[in-house]
């Protein structure tokens, strides 16, 4: 198949706000490459050495963090901007849904910015009055159509505008992050459009955050990173390589998060927090949430490590997998009156779960010099989300030796969006007159 | 830039309907609407009447009745003056559609400019009843008792002229209005300097003195465009009593803005790239 949208080696550089306007100016009236006149530390490259071959027909999902270039790539595209070096070549009439109804006058009445706005996008007066009842059905403003547009919400804004760009009715759409414009049932009139737009061989570039649409709506996908091309191709594969490098970031952050935590000076227990947090109730002190390390010190949790099933240093778990947490206790004189305890927490400081030895049921003996202790958790079975831990060691009646408030995160992914505090195993059975199946 | 300029064509449906949109949006929760295009000429008019009749008369006697007088200069003026403040700031303000949307760039600083030759065009006829008013209350009726039109008659022959001048300025003003919305982008600066160059320009326009009340000046003058247009409106609308000598003059100008308009078109086409990522 033909490529509708092509980008050979294509690089942007865009310049950094400085004091060189007159350098600028002066490239620009020369029409040469502004970058010649700057350093490089006066630049920034949005897009390096990018090549993207999307064929006519197809929808083409690109998947990457902020400023990874992917709404630089969107730009280039549409031909708002022009790349630095390399060529964008696109076959077929574009249009862009970057932002929704950019050119609407607020003054003015709907109707009237729907004619505006169809001609901006490149439609005769007259095409605009055959579609413009679809226009105005599609965005479910038949009753606010002759409203002045500032008196819109802008859910009706954004409809509005999303209409008008999509009844144009171009060979090529893009679109950057615009389905999250309306309800539910908004949403899947825009799904059911560009399921509609790909039936009919147009070509669609969809930016998104929305991994999930990716995987379901694209043919194929492109991963961004740092303006360079990671991977393209099939869109799971995409999805997955990416997820697995966010996944490893976070891993990073938060185990630089966790130096930091036990670098931090011992905090003040709050007062009236004497009571052993863990012993008791754990819950009935999440109003005094507050991260902090304190206790005597007598016996130190050294060190706090969460173990992946495998045995390596993880921060970020796989909803259902395994994990081991793992303390490195260091005593400064023998004692025989002890209790570890645990806590998880996830991030609106509800306690899902809280244990120690005591409760348990263990009788302690003896503690001194060096020690390690294990908890291991056979299964997460949480839901997707950040879990902070609260691990400390004290005294029977509840004095700490060393306690650790929240000081220790880690995250659980998870395929599922599923809510709650806590995900039971479960599986889904039907039988009867039921048809239901699972979503490809 | 041709191949541009071509396309500029093609775009007339959307300046058209952009200047239409500014006209609704600009009287748009007002009660009484488009009229305000006739209203206020009118009121400016009859406030200028009423100063230069009863408190500062006018010296210069060669120019009678003063109001019209200045008043045949400064509508056009304020067409100029208003485009161009307009202009500088339009891509900034459009800031949104240039980088959001595929939009020819040019349209926006030629909107303001034909959105303010609208608002001229619909003082003209007020200047025009005022001007036919004085016409017959000056002359003294014939012997035989009908009323005298020739001073209304001898402006019939030269307004054949006033579109040329009209097109001349157009041409003059987009020109300048394009190289000054590109430059502006970059130099946020224009703005302020325009301001203070316009008032300038102003005083050194034979708008609210008659220029043959300062022939020492004239040669200084001449080299103001606008004192051509400024000369040529007096001429066609307030001195239809002589021959329109200024014809060449205006024809010399004419030429001159084409040039300007390409210089300004240009310029602001070399700019063009720079603007969805300077704005």
């Amino acid at each position: 198949m033909a490529a509708a949208i092509e980008l050979v080696n294509v690089t942007k550089v865009y310049r950094r706000y400085g004091s060189h306007h007159f350098a600028t100016l002066k490239s620009a009236l020369m029409q040469r490459s502004i970058l010649q006149d700057l350093k490089p530390s006066e630049t920034f490259h949005a897009l390096t050495d990018v090549s993207i071959s999307v064929p006519a027909g197809s929808t083409f999902g690109v998947i990457g963090r902020n400023g990874s270039g992917k709404s630089t790539a969107l730009k280039l595209v549409a031909g708002i901007t022009k790349p630095t070096s390399g060529t964008v070549s696109v076959k077929g009439r574009i249009s862009a849904l970057i932002e929704l109804g950019a050119g609407f006058h607020p003054e003015i009445s709907g109707r009237e910015n729907v004619f505006i706005n169809g001609i901006m996008l490149g439609l005769t007066k007259r095409e605009i009055e055959k579609r413009f009842d679809e226009i105005v059905e599609f965005a479910e403003l038949r009753d606010f159509i002759d409203e002045p547009v500032k008196a819109y919400s802008s859910g009706m804004y954004m409809r509005l505008g999303f209409s008008v760009a999509i009844h144009v009715d171009p060979e090529v759409l893009l679109v950057d992050e615009v389905l999250a414009v309306g309800d539910e049932g908004f949403t899947h009139k825009c799904l059911d459009k560009f399921a509609d737009f790909k039936r009919r061989g147009k070509t669609v570039l969809l930016v998104t955050h929305s991994l999930g649409l990716v995987e379901r709506l694209c043919d194929e996908a492109v991963w961004l990173d740092g303006g360079r091309k990671q991977i393209e191709g099939d869109p799971k594969r995409v999805v997955d390589a990416y997820i697995a490098r966010v996944a490893q970031q976070e891993e990073n952050f938060l185990a630089s998060e966790d130096v930091k935590a036990l670098q931090e000076q011992p905090a003040q227990p709050p007062t009236g927090l004497d009571a052993p947090v863990l012993a008791s109730d754990p819950t009935e002190d999440v109003t005094m949430a507050a991260e902090g390390r304190w206790g005597s010190r007598l016996v130190e949790i050294a060190q706090v490590g969460l173990l992946d099933a495998k045995g390596h240093a993880a921060h970020v778990f796989y909803s259902g997998d395994p994990m081991r947490l793992h303390m490195r206790i260091r005593t400064q004189e023998p004692v025989d009156d002890f209790v570890f305890g645990v806590g998880i927490f996830n991030a609106e400081g509800v306690c899902v779960y809280g244990t120690n030895t005591d409760i348990e049921e263990f009788e302690p003996q003896s503690l001194s010099g060096d020690a390690e202790v294990f908890v291991a958790f056979e299964a997460l079975d949480l839901i997707e989300g950040t879990y902070k831990l609260d691990v400390a060691v004290h005294k029977r009646d509840g004095v700490p030796y060393d306690y650790h408030r929240l000081l220790h995160t880690f995250r659980i992914k998870s395929r599922t969006k599923d809510v709650g505090v806590y995900r039971p195993r479960h599986r889904w059975d039907f039988t009867g007159s039921v048809s239901i199946k699972p979503r490809p | 830039m041709w191949h541009n300029l071509a396309r500029l064509f093609k775009y007339r449906g959307l300046i058209q309907s952009l200047v239409a949109r500014e006209l609704k949006a600009r009287y748009r929760g007002s009660a009484l609407g488009i009229f305000w295009s006739f209203g206020n000429p009118l009121l400016l008019l009859l406030i200028y009447s009423a100063v230069f009749k009863y408190f500062v008369p006018a010296k210069d006697n060669t120019v009678q009745p003063y109001s019209l007088f200045l008043f045949c200069g400064l509508l056009p003026w304020t067409w100029f003056a208003s485009s161009l403040n307009e202009s500088t700031g339009s891509l900034i303000a459009g800031g949104n559609l240039i980088k959001k949307v595929l939009f020819p760039a040019e349209v926006l600083p030629i909107v303001s400019v034909v959105a303010n030759m609208v608002h001229f065009l619909l003082g003209l006829p007020i200047l025009g009843l005022f001007l036919a008013y004085f016409a017959y209350a000056d002359v003294p009726p014939a012997a035989d008792g009908a009323p005298a039109i020739t001073g209304v008659a001898l402006h019939a022959a030269e307004l054949v002229w006033l579109p040329v001048v009209i097109l001349v300025q157009l041409i003059l003003t987009t020109g300048i209005a394009l190289a000054l919305s590109a430059l502006t982008v970059h130099f946020r600066d224009v703005r302020d300097i325009l301001t203070n160059v316009l008032t300038f320009w102003f005083f050194a326009t034979p708008i609210i003195y008659p220029i043959a009340s300062v022939p020492q000046l004239k040669q200084w003058l001449d080299l103001n465009p606008f004192t051509h247009l400024a000369v040529s409106y007096q001429e066609i609308l307030f001195h239809p009593q002589n021959a329109f000598g200024h014809v060449y003059w205006l024809l010399a100008l004419g030429a001159a803005s084409c040039v300007v308009f390409l210089a300004g078109y240009w310029l602001f086409d070399r700019l063009r790239d720079s603007f969805a990522e300077v704005v």
